[in-house]
């Protein structure tokens, strides 16, 4: 049986300390609000006018079919917002990266595992309550970023269509799905990474490997490989659930009494 | 109270090296209600040995018991009946004093959080600085609040591995005070150290360790056993005939007369040293003192692990 209370009160003393790091306070803060506020920018920049030149006919071949009855400019925009769906779904992974290394190197090197490892709390609530304490600021800034998004959209002029868009099926998955997905594996992935490395940035730039996949797929686009639409949302969450699954589990192994505290360094 | 069987420790962890044998065969029994010094140099194994008792790594062989609970089986009952103030204090250095004991309350599912963080800061003269980041505490005020953290949830065994080992004189002392009250409290405690002062303070029994356990007896059976007992009686003069006259008595074992003063070993100095004095004052010796040697902790240590090599 997990006791709440454990991963309650897990989850409250790494808030506690995490939000005196101005580090993570800067990334949890700042990388939100630049990715709320870089795709009203860039719709506002690109609606009525018209982009001169700008022309679906530039658009990738594939793309065209995610705009279906659209008329060009909404096209055109759709294409350009669609890059920024990308964000939202790197921020759950950034976010709790940046949590985890700073709260796991930080118990290393402090050494404050050991007394915690002597408490009744089984390793399962402590990992939980860690997890959940890197992966609920990640997905809390993401969705409200997506909200507030959403709420400022019609200030720049973006049109019916491309609202519908926003609020559609893809980016729904993206933005409801993907994202906790991702900040699981973002999570587990920084534990494994912290139990190798003393120095928090070095682990957050090792973990921030994950953010490869996800660039990928923007660059695929942009390059006219592939098309971020509802199709690939579903590949992606079940990839998703498949890499989650094992670095859950690989997590679990390296989260044990006497690993921790033997194998660590 | 705690009873070990054989218990043994071996890491394996490069390959083509030979393991490290850091705790091997120990069977060990510490009764309720007494202080038992864990004596042993750096590297003996004490720390691997607690971490042991506190379920916290996995013995290769062998078994040990807190009260009724094995570890290994009862693992998370082990844990919430012990209290355990481990080699590095760990505090949370960001967090308060208040919060940094709030919080291991909770772990230990205190029932009554608030009082027992403030019953344990006041008694380890912390309240007034509850507030303050741990971040800013003397070494000696963490580990007086990592004695109060082991103790939130009043263990009846306590775990305390090297409590004084780093700390000013004055800090030393006050821990050392407070382990005496703890003693008197009745608790059960198991002291790692490699003090000897402080061992002999404390102790009610002295385990003297390195791998294996080479000595266990209380301070004062761990001196006779090595050394015998030995009586110096000063005087103002010495005429060598006594040394023979003392010599004639049986339970005498050695005189050795050095200065103005006769060293006599003996087993029962209680019972035989009125019989020497009275000797010596019937053939004119004017006794100005009598005491007798005690060793050192140091020596029987030291004696003791010198023989073991
Ligand atoms: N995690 C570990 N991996 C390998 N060797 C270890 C580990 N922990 C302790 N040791 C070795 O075990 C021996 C005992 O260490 P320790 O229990 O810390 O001694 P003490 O606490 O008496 O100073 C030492 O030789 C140490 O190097
Ligand atoms: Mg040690």
């Amino acid at each position: 049986m997990l006791s709440f209370r454990h991963i309650r009160t897990i989850i409250d003393k790494e808030w506690a300390e995490v939000f005196k790091n101005k580090m993570v306070l800067f990334t949890i803060v700042l990388m939100p609000l630049l990715f709320t506020a870089l795709p009203l920018i860039m719709l506002y920049v690109t609606t009525g006018s018209t982009i001169p030149g700008g022309d679906t006919a530039d658009l990738p071949e594939m793309f065209l079919s995610v705009c279906g009855q659209m008329d060009s400019a909404s096209c055109m925009q759709v294409y350009v917002i669609n890059q920024f769906l990308i964000l939202y779904m790197m921020l759950p992974l950034i976010i709790p990266i940046t949590i985890a290394a700073y709260s796991i190197v930080g118990e290393k090197t402090t050494r404050s595992l050991e007394p915690l490892l002597a408490t009744p709390i089984s390793t399962e609530e402590l990992l939980i309550g860690k997890a959940l304490a890197a992966a609920i600021p990640a997905v809390g800034a993401t969705w409200l970023c997506f909200f507030i998004f959403q709420i400022l959209i019609p200030l720049t002029g973006a049109s019916q269509q491309v609202r519908a868009y926003v609020l559609g099926p893809t980016w729904l998955l993206g933005v409801l799905v993907v994202g906790p997905l991702m900040a699981i594996a973002a999570v587990n992935f920084a534990i494994m990474v912290s139990s190798r490395v003393n120095d928090p940035r070095v682990a957050e730039q090792m973990a921030a490997i994950l953010i490869v996949p996800v660039l990928a797929l923007l660059f695929g686009q942009v390059a006219g490989l592939l098309v971020i639409n509802q199709q690939l949302m579903l590949i992606v969450i079940s990839a998703l659930i498949a890499a989650d699954a094992l670095l859950i589990y690989l997590g679990a192994r390296l989260f044990q009494r006497e690993t921790i505290l033997t194998r660590w360094k | 109270m705690i009873r070990t069987e054989n218990l043994t420790k071996t890491f394996a962890l490069r390959k083509n090296q030979p393991p490290i044998q850091a705790v091997q065969n120990l069977t060990l029994e510490v009764k309720e209600g007494e202080v038992f010094g864990f004596l042993g140099p750096n590297g003996a194994g004490k720390t691997t040995t607690v971490r042991m008792l506190a379920a916290l790594i996995r013995p290769t062989s062998g078994s040990a018991f807190i009260n009724q609970f094995q570890i290994g089986r009862d693992d998370t009952q082990i844990r919430r009946s012990i209290g355990i103030l481990t080699e590095t204090p760990g505090m949370y250095e960001r967090l308060s004093a208040e919060k940094n004991l709030s919080i291991y309350a909770n772990l230990y599912d205190v029932a009554d959080v608030k009082g027992q963080v403030e019953k344990y800061l006041r008694m380890l003269g912390l309240w007034n600085r509850r507030m303050d980041e741990v971040g800013s505490f003397s070494k000696g005020m963490r580990q007086k609040l990592a004695i109060a953290r082991a103790l939130l949830h009043e263990p009846r065994v306590l775990f305390l591995d090297e409590p004084t080992s780093g700390l000013d004189p004055e800090a030393a002392k006050l821990v050392r005070d407070f382990i005496e009250e703890l003693k008197s409290e009745g608790r059960t405690i198991f002291l790692c150290t490699h003090n000897l002062d402080e061992a002999d303070r404390l102790c009610d029994r002295i385990g003297i360790f390195k791998s294996r356990l080479i000595a266990v007896d209380t301070p004062a059976n761990l001196r006779q056993r090595l050394f015998g007992r030995r009586v110096v009686f000063h005087l103002r003069a010495l005429n060598p005939e006594w040394v023979e006259t003392l010599r004639r008595f049986e339970f005498v074992k050695e005189v050795t007369p050095v200065d103005n003063r006769l060293l006599v070993r003996l087993d029962e100095p209680e019972q035989y040293n009125p019989v020497l004095i009275r000797k010596l004052v019937e053939c004119g010796a004017d006794l100005q003192f009598v005491g007798e040697i005690r060793h050192s902790l140091e020596d029987i240590y030291l004696q003791t692990l010198q023989a073991e090599e």
